[in-house]
């Protein structure tokens, strides 16, 4: 469904990227794991338009999408949750969630996914007319996902979703993530919490400064010595 | 004499609130001080009277494509100064000194192709006035008023109610996030700028119209004025330009009234300082907050 070949990306002179490959297929969960600075937001923001690459490639079910701009990615099906949330502070939470579907004329549609997001995150629902400023970092970070769905992706990118939430509310996101696979959106998950990404996941890829330096099935990431010691803190 | 200068004062004040607003949308969205805003409105309105002039138009074709062409005009101005900057990521004082030097431009445009000197407006709507016991209200003031009330509301309705406006607040909110929406964020700038010069062309035909004369320099105090408006209700915030630009036309009008006319320019930058000093945000501005 992704491939990502042989990406380079820079910030002025400072080399983010190192040749990155990565491929996703239709209906899975990938996570890409490792610590802070290793360039897995860069990653994202480049596979959605939002930082071009200086080498390599980007293909989107067989077309090349390394040239387009962010919006137009969104156009074709992929769809990013940010690092920080990001929402539109001082707008509602129904007027985030509409936002998200910015791109969408279908209006009947459109309503029928507004149930569907208010069936998964209740929360919201409840809160659809508070400004999402003031909501908690929890309900912001199930905003963020709420929105990015109403664009009805193809492709799921979500960025550090358990980032500075409490532990309970983590094991919630998760919890979630495997629901919106179930319903057919393929899933790139970002995360520092290494155990509980590879627990979902079925693939999984390892970043250190820039490279990818391992790559398997996520339960035989679970169990190798290297991940173990230097992600899963043991 | 009191209630007459409020009701000039108001009618001024409705003039300024509609020139702010251009000040307000562009920094709300760019976080730049658009420093040419003051010369697009004087630019409109010398358009509109060339238009009736020179091509005898009748006043109201003359107003209708005077706006067009000068929201095209405020297009023209981002493409041409300040997008290439923010491709290239440039400090924002950039910008800024970018729509100074637009401003010079056009002023010194204008001096070229129609004189330097004070030119007459026709009065195009010559409807008398209503008499009241101690003041009267013009038709003409009338006019302005309702025409910068409706544009106001208009405004505020598109802002809050329709999908660009939506996308407008997205894009002043957070750019980024509004990409990942598939927010076309340069359409969006293309539309605020085009909108903001709109107005401001609006403004200028309408006082060119009240005080009866153009002239190239009208564009400078009033565009610090205006620009003072919308800093004094909160520089982003769309009803803090209109409540700016009454309290600024209303406290000039009674300067001039009752301390000394001198003083009409004065008094607007004293309260504006005076504000400031007491709520740095402006009147109906906030503190960003961001959530990490």
């Amino acid at each position: 469904m992704l491939q990502v070949c042989n990406i380079s990306t820079y910030y002025g002179n400072i080399q983010a990227l190192k040749e990155i490959d990565l491929e996703i297929k239709e209906g899975e969960i990938v996570t890409l794991i490792g610590s802070n600075g290793a360039g897995k937001t860069t990653l994202l923001k480049t596979i959605s338009g939002l930082i071009k690459p200086k080498t390599g490639s980007v293909k989107f079910n067989g077309r090349q999408i390394t040239s387009l701009d962010a919006p137009e990615i969104v156009k074709l099906g992929i769809s990013l949750s940010p690092e920080g949330r990001q929402v539109f502070p001082k707008m509602t939470v129904g007027e985030n969630l509409e936002l998200g579907a910015f791109i969408r004329k279908d209006n009947k549609e459109i309503k029928e996914s507004f149930q569907r997001i208010y069936e998964l995150f209740p929360r919201l629902h409840e809160r659809k007319n508070q400004v999402a400023g003031t909501l908690s970092g929890g309900e912001q970070q199930m905003l963020a996902i709420g929105r990015a769905l109403m664009s009805k992706p193809k492709l799921l990118l979500l960025d550090e979703p358990s980032l500075g939430l409490a532990p309970m509310l983590v094991e919630t996101i998760f919890e979630l993530i495997k629901e919106i696979n179930q319903q057919g959106i393929t899933i790139l998950l970002i995360e520092q919490n290494a155990r509980m990404a590879l627990m979902v996941a079925n693939r999984g890829y390892v970043m250190e400064t820039g490279k990818i330096v391992l790559q398997d099935d996520a339960i035989n990431l679970l169990e190798s010595d290297g991940v173990r010691k230097a992600y899963l803190g043991e | 004499m009191f209630f007459q200068q409020i009701i000039n004062g108001i009618t001024l004040g409705s003039i300024y609130a509609l020139t702010a607003v251009g000040y307000t949308m562009v920094f709300g969205i760019l976080e730049l001080v658009n420093f040419s805003h003051g010369s697009v409105y004087m630019f409109g309105a010398f358009l509109c009277l060339t238009l009736m002039t020179a091509l005898g138009l009748g006043f109201f074709p003359a107003f209708i494509i005077s706006i067009v062409i000068t929201g095209m005009l405020g297009i023209v101005i981002d493409r041409l100064a300040l997008l290439p900057l923010r491709r290239k990521n440039a400090p924002k004082v950039a910008s800024l000194i970018s729509t100074i030097g637009i401003s010079i431009f056009l002023q010194n445009l204008v001096m070229v192709m129609w004189g330097s000197e004070t030119k007459n407006f026709p009065l195009a709507l010559n409807l008398g006035h209503i008499q009241f016991n101690s003041f009267r209200i013009s038709y003409l003031q009338m006019i302005i008023l309702l025409t910068s009330l409706i544009l106001m509301m208009g405004l505020t309705l598109l802002v809050k109610k329709t999908k660009i406006g939506k996308a407008m607040r997205a894009t002043a909110q957070n750019m980024e996030a509004a990409k990942l929406m598939g927010i076309n964020v340069n359409l969006i700038i293309t539309f605020t700028f085009f909108l903001g010069a709109a107005l401001a062309t609006v403004a200028g035909v309408m006082v060119g119209m009240y005080y009866q004369s153009v002239d190239p320099m009208m564009g400078f105090m009033a565009g610090l004025k205006a620009f003072a408006a919308a800093v004094l209700g909160g520089i982003g915030v769309l009803p803090g330009a209109i409540l700016g630009g009454l309290i600024i036309g209303v406290s000039e009008t009674l300067a001039a009234g009752y301390i000394h006319s001198g003083y009409r320019d004065a008094i607007a930058f004293a309260i504006l300082i005076a504000v400031l000093l007491i709520k740095p945000t402006g009147l109906l501005g906030q503190k960003v907050q961001k959530k990490v």
